[in-house]
């Protein structure tokens, strides 16, 4: 086993079994196909966009705008789709408003070279606003039914649109980090950004292409979060990036960049999926249960460093 | 050109920052009838009260290379527990309950810095956690009750409209000049107290300082009880100003303090900015936040649209002019 995983995945796999167990345990029913898809269903957007998050923070760099985004492409398709606009054509202008807020992210940070932090909390706040200046404090429904059918009902079976989505582009990103020539150079500029630059590797090509794809497939989980709910307010997916970042970073992604793994990822995704469901079950409210993902995301950064402590300290002593 | 080499980007930054508030208030005063009142100064005034010491914590923070994203939370827990507090004990004296509310929000600001400091786990990330942990924590604590006006002693209830003194025509509240004294005291602390020189020493370089012998996790943590506390006191002043208090009391404000201190020539980088740059800064932005729910010509939901493309803007700018200037000079002493 370990041959395939780090400890900390191999940790991780053994919470995921606990936390399943443990569910399984509670409601007899938990374990069958329709109620594995709800689970996921419940949480699909923030999971697709933890995939692409997990390319950004193991180049060291972070985009805290994905929710505020997924707002406003969100709030831009209902606010099209009432003035009329055909809801085919409203989903191509969401997508390319995604595009344009990427872009502005991108060039601020690879070509101005603000830190992304600083950017992206800034645009955490601007495209939130935007799209509360379309929706202001109303509540925008009556979208198309083929749409609201997309994000409610099956796809491929009992399979609904998200879940394929979700699962090609785990493969799809998945195999880019690991497998391809780009995101060997998303690790090495992760890793030391200077030196990536020295050795000739364009390094704002790479922050470019991974922040427009980043709020390009923000502003796609916006829609797929508008066609699931049936409807539009100026704080949905308000929040979202806490959810997103505590599972990458449990997933054993280092914040300071280099080093982090798919496998990783997807295990701690599932562990807070079952966690949130686990947590229902025992009637723990959405707010609380908010509560447990903050202290998890602390927990797990803090929880390696002090390994690493320990670990030193038993060596000096030897 | 000769003027622009030789004064220091840190004054330049002010000047800029001086004339962009002299801008906007001009702006507006042609846009709104009546804009300049003393009803609009009060308004004004005791709004960026509310964001001042939370901003002045902020940037204590942020000169040391951190960050504080939970500081909205803990204005929400102060100002919510002291409500409580003050209705079990309505004798407590007004300074205790002063004092309890920074005590309270220090509390709350040293778990972030014990964590940030000696758990080395990144403040992004602690105080992304801890801004979703103080919040259920209230939530749970509350009990989904209010806090009422009606709850409060009658002191409080009287204070956000108690006069300090007069200027001409101008009342100067005395929440105004409880945050104008936080904003004073850290000041002078920062230019004269050699302790407090540290944040910059901290922030500048942290290597260095650490070989300088400075004890850089004590200063770390320093700042982040020192944030606690003075969001604490903005705990206070919410609480004096709304009376009503509820669970989401404070959402948000750590993005209006961040605003006000970037805005205000602070650099995210660490190592520089100014307590008069932080004042600058929060006017600026409560200016332009209150001036444009009055204003007929843009929906007052552009609000935090334009609070965002503003804290861009300053950074672009400052990014762009610092690099220009280091240029101009380099040219300089050739």
């Amino acid at each position: 086993m370990t041959k395939f995983l780090t400890p900390w995945e191999t940790g991780l796999l053994a919470v995921f079994l606990a936390t399943l167990a443990l569910n399984a345990s509670f409601a007899p029913e938990f374990l069958t196909v329709q109620n594995q898809i709800n689970l996921f269903q419940l949480h699909i957007e923030k999971i697709i966009v933890a995939l692409i998050m997990t390319l950004v923070i193991i180049n060291a760099e972070i985009d805290l705008s994905v929710a505020s985004i997924m707002g406003l492409s969100a709030a831009l398709f209902g606010y099209l789709v009432n003035a009329g606009m055909p809801g085919g054509f409203a989903c191509l202008i969401c997508l390319a408003a995604g595009l344009i807020a990427g872009m502005v992210n991108a060039v601020l940070i690879a070509r101005v070279g603000i830190p992304s932090l600083v950017v992206t909390l800034a645009m955490l706040i601007g495209f939130r606003g935007l799209a509360r200046v379309l929706v202001q404090d109303n509540s925008l429904g009556d979208f198309p039914q083929w749409f609201t059918d997309l994000g409610q009902k099956g796809l491929i079976g009992p399979i609904p649109l998200a879940m394929v989505l979700f699962v090609l582009l785990l493969i799809l990103l998945g195999m880019t980090l690991h497998r391809s020539s780009f995101g060997r150079q998303v690790i090495v500029i992760g890793t030391n950004a200077e030196v990536a630059r020295f050795s000739g590797l364009n390094v704002a090509r790479v922050k470019t292409v991974l922040f427009l794809l980043s709020a390009l497939i923000s502003a796609l989980c916006g829609l797929l979060y508008a066609a699931r709910l049936g409807s539009v307010r100026g704080d949905t997916a308000l929040g979202f990036e806490l959810d997103i970042i505590t599972m990458v970073l449990l997933g054993g992604v280092s914040i300071f960049g280099g080093k982090g793994s798919m496998v990783g990822v997807l295990l701690s995704i599932l562990i807070v999926l079952n966690l949130r469901n686990g947590m229902g079950l025992m009637s723990i409210t959405g707010h609380m249960q908010t509560g447990v993902i903050g202290f998890l995301l602390i927990g797990s950064v803090l929880l390696p460093n002090l390994l690493a402590d320990f670990r030193a300290r038993k060596r000096k002593d030897a | 050109m000769t003027l622009l080499t030789r004064a220091s980007p840190q004054t330049l930054r002010l000047v800029a920052l001086a004339l962009a508030l002299l801008a906007t208030i001009l702006f507006f005063a042609t846009q709104i009838e009546g804009y300049l009142s003393p009803r609009m100064f009060n308004r004004i005034s005791t709004s960026a009260a509310v964001v001042l010491p939370i901003a002045v914590g902020q940037a204590i923070v942020i000169m040391t290379r951190n960050i504080d994203l939970s500081a909205g939370s803990i204005l929400g827990v102060v100002a919510y527990m002291a409500g409580q507090t003050l209705n079990a004990m309505p004798d407590l004296h007004p300074v205790l309950a002063v004092l309890f509310c920074m005590a309270l929000g220090a509390v709350l600001g040293a778990i972030n810095g014990i964590i940030i400091a000696w758990g080395r786990v990144p403040s992004i990330i602690v105080t992304l956690g801890t801004l979703a942990l103080f919040r259920s924590f209230l939530v749970e604590w509350s009990d989904a009750k209010t806090i009422t006006t009606a709850s409060l002693p009658q002191w409080l209830v009287d204070l956000p409209s108690a006069n300090a003194f007069t200027i001409g025509d101008l009342d100067i509240r005395v929440t105004v000049v409880l945050a104008l004294v936080a904003v004073l005291v850290t000041g002078l602390a920062l230019t004269f107290y050699r302790p407090a020189r540290r944040f910059y020493a901290v922030g500048s370089n942290p290597d260095a300082a650490v070989m300088a012998g400075i004890n850089a996790n004590r200063v770390v943590f320093t700042a982040f009880v020192l944030a606690g506390a003075f969001a604490g006191l903005s705990g206070f002043l919410f609480l004096a100003k709304f009376g009503n208090i509820t669970v989401v009391a404070g959402l948000g404000y750590e993005l209006k303090s961040i605003a006000a201190v970037v805005v205000g020539g602070v650099s995210i980088m660490g190592g520089s900015g100014s307590m008069i740059g932080v004042l600058m800064g929060a006017l600026l932005v409560d200016t332009i936040d209150n001036s444009l729910t009055r204003w007929a010509v843009v929906s007052e939901f552009w609000r935090d649209a334009l609070l965002g493309g503003l804290i861009m803007a300053a950074v672009t700018l400052d990014t762009l002019a610092s690099r220009q200037l280091s240029k101009l000079r380099k040219g300089g002493t050739q």
